[in-house]
């Protein structure tokens, strides 16, 4: 079973969720070996097909949210998420592919620019919502290389020399 | 004050009280019947002429130089003041340390709060206590999550200290996504009353923040409380690994402002950009 995950977290992101729910994105998951697709559509309103995965497609399912993420992106093998760093990072310490899907319905589109940086750095995959099966169809997964997760000591190590506080 | 040098200068010519009048804008002419000497008529039309030309304006005359130069000299002084203490905010503390600093934590929304929780997951609790969390009162997640950690991290010690060492508050934010500009001048008032509230009555040593719009009115009060003389708060800013090319809203009104004692990027080219900023790796 190649579970594909597909998170918005707490936004509204029908375009996300209509991208993955169409004939071409599907298709091109069940080329690619993926059997099951979950998508967590958060506070959208569009709502996704469900199929029982009948004549070789893929296993549908949906829901708005739930407590338990973690779990859901442990036992998936391809991730497509919104722009969020929460999602974004916690995906990659996971150590899953992801594919980032920036919403351009946003005003302040910050958070694309932390999608980009990342995805030159060749820790994910970057698209857009139309050009989604593209992404899907081109993607090496070989060519990711794997997230070193941050360190905070350093911050923490500077904070405490400025307060005074002798090094540990 | 000129009613006053008047009433002074009435005896002396024997006046009758009713030249008063003056400072109403009366011609007192017509009620003065006891001068007899010519000299005096003079005098007294002087005084006259010099309080129809002033009253009010004779006052002001003398005494605005003065408020004014008072005015001068207390800004000169606030603006020394600030300077000061941005000159002495960029300096590491010298004296031998507490045994530990009250920490305020102003946690933001989602990726904010993941960050803030490793940082504060490798500092020394036994240092920055007591930790006062403070998230928006629309965000219940973020507590929870500060909680959740809280809890984690005073296992062995039992979960009976944990109300000593850590509190968490909410605060009222200035503006929700989608608000009308008219009713976000009201709720900005009420967001910035509520937040001096708490902060007179948190009075932190150390406040962290990293990012949330919440943490700018925070971060202000609390460089006025250091520069009135209240509480010296050290104030750390951490911008959101999220910002790769540019600074934040808050984030540069703290960098401009020389508000934040030290603000740490996590991204190398955005401390080029911003010299003032530090660069020693990404929380996330």
């Amino acid at each position: 079973m190649k579970t594909v995950f597909v998170t918005v977290g707490t936004t509204c992101f029908d375009a996300l969720v209509k991208a993955v729910d169409t004939l071409e994105v599907k298709e091109e998951l069940s080329r690619k070996g993926y059997t099951h697709l979950t998508i967590q559509m958060g506070r959208g309103s569009y709502i996704p097909t469900k199929t029982a995965g009948e004549e070789g497609g893929l296993v549908v399912d949906y829901f708005t949210f739930s407590s338990s993420i973690a779990d859901y992106l442990k036992s998936a093998s391809l991730v497509i998420s919104h722009a969020g760093s929460g999602s974004i990072f916690e995906t990659l310490k996971l150590g899953k592919p992801l594919i980032v899907v920036v919403n351009e319905d946003l005003m302040d589109n910050h958070q694309c620019e932390l999608a980009e940086e990342l995805a030159e750095r060749k820790h994910l995959f970057y698209g857009r919502p139309q050009t989604l099966n593209q992404t899907i169809k081109s993607m090496d997964l070989g060519t990711l290389i794997p997230y070193m997760p941050g360190d905070a000591t350093p911050v923490a190590k500077i904070i405490n020399r400025f307060l005074g506080f002798p090094d540990i | 004050m000129p009613f006053e040098i008047l009433l002074s200068i009435v005896p002396r010519f024997n006046l009758k009280p009713s030249i008063t009048h003056a400072h109403e804008g009366l011609l007192p002419w017509p009620s003065i019947t006891i001068i007899d000497q010519i000299e005096q008529i003079l005098v007294v039309r002087k005084l006259v002429l010099i309080m129809e030309k002033g009253n009010g304006c004779c006052f002001s005359i003398m005494t605005m130089p003065n408020l004014i130069f008072i005015l001068i000299t207390i800004f000169i002084i606030f603006i020394i003041r600030i300077l000061l203490v941005i000159h002495q905010s960029k300096k590491p503390l010298h004296y031998s340390p507490p045994k530990s600093v009250s920490t305020l934590i102003v946690l933001g929304s989602g990726g904010h709060t993941a960050e803030m929780i490793n940082l504060i997951r490798v500092l020394q609790r036994d240092r920055f206590t007591q930790r006062v969390y403070v998230a928006a009162s629309t965000d219940n997640m973020s507590l929870q999550k500060a909680q959740v950690l809280e809890a984690s991290m005073v296992d062995q010690a039992g979960l009976d200290k944990l109300k000593e060492t850590a509190q968490f508050m909410q605060i009222y934010r200035s503006r929700e996504v989608g608000q009308s500009y008219l009713t976000s001048i009201g709720t900005t008032l009420i967001a910035l009353g509520h937040a001096l509230l708490l902060m007179i009555k948190i009075r932190p040593q150390v406040i962290l923040c990293n990012g949330p719009g919440t943490c700018f009115p925070l971060c202000l009060i609390a460089f006025l409380f250091k520069v009135i003389g209240i509480r010296w708060s050290s104030i750390f800013y951490v911008e959101s690994i999220a910002r790769v090319k540019r600074l934040s809203l808050s984030g540069l009104l703290l960098y401009k402002l020389h508000i934040a004692d030290i603000i740490f990027v996590q991204w190398p080219h955005l401390q080029k950009k911003y010299p003032r900023t530090r660069y020693v790796g990404c929380l996330m």
